[in-house]
């Protein structure tokens, strides 16, 4: 195909649901392309020689080699390098950023074209060989005799441990819960990320010979000190993971009905609570909701709330959408299912009935000020504009702080002013032997960057492994 | 998969499980709790540890059959399985070494307050236990107390057994009879830890309350179990569980715990229609 060609082919769309058919279940929004799109898609890459995608990926995907294999319908082949380079490509290929990252940099993309849809075709390939076995190895490495420890299976726990069962390592995933995914598991919904795809992503790991333990908290259960000196572990790898949800400390924050983001969400993505009673968790249903917040967490709710059968779902959110740190598509998807935007307003007291459940939330409108530290302009309170959402959930979804759990019975581990463990360019924390990556080392941050975390520390871990 | 090794009935609606679970039992210690989820469709629920034995590998759980887990759970035997056991969580207990000390027990909070009372007397304190409830049949663990205490009393409401009276009418029969207390721990009912509190509030006499609020992951990460201390908002599952019994809102804790009442009751009528209406009680 001449170059000429290939410049010619539009940028395939997405299938996906129709918002009215979609706002009312737990089904996946996205439908994902066939061979043909996928194709078709692919074939616009140019294979640029410097290929900055590669650079804007935090795994460092070969995307080139990845789209050529699939230009001429090699799945197989591009499997196998999607799988070289990334853990768990169908949970990246559904979640990640695009637009932030590989997509961002893609020459397809400059001045007006549309770059290659990286994520969608990533997508396409892991859900191919997940289907076709594909996936499965062939045959694993030799054992190099070193025994690994990673805390917490989610997307950095998870990354890192297939990275060192690669190696040879024998790695144990101890996970608090009781049941792998970390955040993919809790937070994203099942119509964004559904759970047989992490079920299906961490049988794989287990193919690679990861073991995986559940309802273990390192902290309490077992000790970092134990891991080394009684239960034969060489090295650890900490991904605990953010921890406390963030509250706005706002009166009537305590009401019934007032949920974080994490708690509303584990109730109904790890614990089932949509299906209630079915499944025995509840989860507080309202005909009005609001969710406060402007991430990908606060649309992952304020969606959730109408599909639990809110007929007015609404986002307060202190910015612009200019600022609104969530994703594009998500952004898209939520406004095409009728969720409400509230732009540029702030909570400032949550309102209760004589029974003690939310019957409201009061907010003030807030105009753009100067840029603040963040370089993004600061929001300021408009005098005297207060006003009233009647709701009867409200869910706080403004960020998660460091959980002490673990770092306080490691007094060993040096952590930051904010209580995140500080680590070195390797991922080594100031205990030896002892690496972090993902949220408790660089607070809140997306699955990608945490799973670039767990692929560094991996390799750092294997180095110091070997050199003794 | 967590076996139940031993179960028995301690009173008509509870029962005390003796379950395999090592690592959990070599980390405990006293105020600690785990996180148990019965089966694939459970719900996680918060149970306080009300013994260990590290060589055997077990812990104990005392159970009392409220709603639909509970009760589900209090209808196992020896032998049968549950799916997650989760722990130790919280902190452990400020244990005072040489002082006088009063534990005080209500219903299963008996359960909570029974390793406490061991660990105050493994560290020389001198305690005195309370144990109480309506009637005769929900006084639980006096012979289990009086093993680690140097003195129990039970508690009747109905003057069916023991002291005539609530826990809070007991101490305060014993602080107006001079004896003298350094500290106090309770655990039960929250109508009944907001009592001892108020009672031992004129006395300054430190006082420290097990919380049993909702609870979901226990590690810190859900913040449903959020308790307001002193106007300080605090999770109870890692700042806690035991907090100052004079400075916890019980009133905004009580009204949290009423936030599922509508499902509990809708779960537990499914339960028992699933189960010919047979397990009210077990």
């Amino acid at each position: 195909m001449t170059l000429k060609e290939r410049m010619k082919i539009a940028r395939q769309q997405m299938p996906q649901r129709p918002a009215e058919v979609r706002a009312a279940d737990f089904d996946e929004v996205n439908l994902g392309f066939d061979l043909r799109l996928a194709q078709l898609e692919a074939q616009r890459c140019l294979e640029c020689k410097d290929a900055p995608c590669i650079a804007g990926c935090p795994v460092r995907l070969d995307v080139p080699a990845f789209l050529t294999h699939l230009a001429s319908a090699d799945l197989r082949g591009a499997a196998d390098v999607l799988l070289r380079d990334n853990a768990l490509p169908a949970i990246t290929g559904r979640v990640c950023p695009q637009e932030e990252q590989c997509e961002q940099v893609c020459v397809r993309g400059k001045g007006h074209g549309c770059p290659v849809a990286i994520g969608h075709l990533e997508r396409f390939v892991a859900d191919w060989a997940r289907d076709s076995g594909a996936a499965t190895p062939t045959q694993r490495p030799a054992p190099s005799g070193f025994r690994v420890a990673v805390v917490g299976a989610g997307p950095a726990g998870l990354t890192a441990a297939g990275e060192l069962a690669r190696r040879g390592h024998g790695v144990a995933v101890f996970e608090a819960l009781h049941a792998p995914g970390g955040v993919l598991r809790y937070g994203i919904p099942e119509f964004r990320l559904p759970k047989a795809i992490i079920d299906a992503e961490v049988r794989r790991l287990e193919d690679w010979g990861v073991e995986v333990i559940p309802n273990v908290v390192i902290g309490r259960t077992l000790t970092i000190d134990e891991l080394l000196t009684q239960r034969g572990f060489h090295a650890v790898f900490i991904a605990n993971g953010a921890g406390l949800p963030v509250f706005m400390n706002l009166p009537g924050e305590n009401l019934k009905g007032v949920y974080s983001a994490n708690e509303f969400l584990t109730r109904i993505n790890l614990m089932g609570a949509w299906r209630f009673p079915e499944c025995d968790t509840p989860v507080v249903t309202a005909r009005r909701a609001v969710v406060v917040g402007g991430g990908n967490t606060a649309m992952d709710a304020v969606r959730t709330a109408r599909r639990l059968g809110a007929a007015e779902a609404t986002l307060v959110y202190r910015r612009s959408r200019t600022e609104m740190p969530a994703r594009i598509e998500e952004i898209a998807h939520a406004e095409e299912e009728g969720i409400v935007f509230r732009l540029l307003c702030n909570p400032v007291r949550i309102l209760g009935d004589e029974a003690g459940w939310v019957r409201g939330i009061e907010c003030v409108r807030m105009e753009l000020g100067e840029p603040d530290d963040s370089g993004r302009r600061r929001p300021v309170v408009v005098p005297g504009s207060e006003f009233t959402i009647d709701c009867e959930l409200v869910v706080e979804a403004i960020g998660t702080r460091a959980n002490p759990l673990l770092t306080t019975t490691t007094p060993d581990l040096k952590l930051n002013p904010r209580g995140y463990i500080v680590v070195d360019d390797a991922g080594m924390t100031s205990k030896p032997g002892v690496f972090a990556g993902g949220d408790i080392a660089r607070g809140a941050a997306t699955v990608i960057l945490a799973m670039g975390d767990g692929k560094r520390a991996a390799a750092a871990i294997d180095a110091w492994l070997r050199k003794g | 998969m967590h076996k139940i090794i031993a179960a028995t009935q301690i009173a008509s609606d509870v029962r005390w499980l003796k379950i395999d679970a090592p690592l959990v039992a070599r980390a405990c210690q006293a105020g600690q709790f785990v996180i148990v989820r019965l089966d694939d469709n459970g719900e996680r629920i918060p149970l306080t540890i009300a013994g260990t034995d590290p060589a055997r590998g077990c812990i104990d759980l005392v159970i009392k059959a409220i709603g639909k887990t509970t009760i589900a759970l209090c209808q196992l035997g020896a032998g049968d399985l549950i799916r997650d056991v989760a722990g130790p969580l919280g902190k452990p207990t400020e244990i005072v070494a040489g002082k006088h000390a009063a534990v005080v027990g209500g219903g299963v909070g008996a359960a909570v307050i029974l390793p406490i009372a061991a660990a105050l007397k493994q560290a020389s304190s001198r305690v005195i236990a309370l144990t109480g409830g309506h009637t005769r049949d929900a006084v639980l663990l006096e012979i289990e107390l009086s093993r680690v205490c140097d003195r129990v009393i039970a508690c009747t409401d109905d003057g069916s057994y023991g002291f005539s009276g609530t826990v809070a009418d007991c101490l305060r029969d014993l602080i107006a009879g001079g004896d003298r207390l350094d500290i106090v721990y309770t655990a039960g009912p929250v109508p009944m830890m907001r009592a001892i509190a108020e009672l031992t509030r004129p006395h300054a006499i430190r006082t420290i309350a097990s919380l049993n609020p909702i609870m979901v992951d226990g590690t810190g990460m859900c913040g449903g179990c959020r308790v307001s201390v002193g106007g300080q908002v605090r999770f109870a599952c890692v700042d806690g569980p035991e907090f100052d019994a004079h400075a916890v809102d019980f009133g905004e804790l009580s009204e949290r715990l009423s936030a599922y009442r509508s499902q509990e009751q809708l779960a537990l009528r499914r339960w028992n229609d699933e189960h010919g209406r047979l397990c009210t009680r077990p």
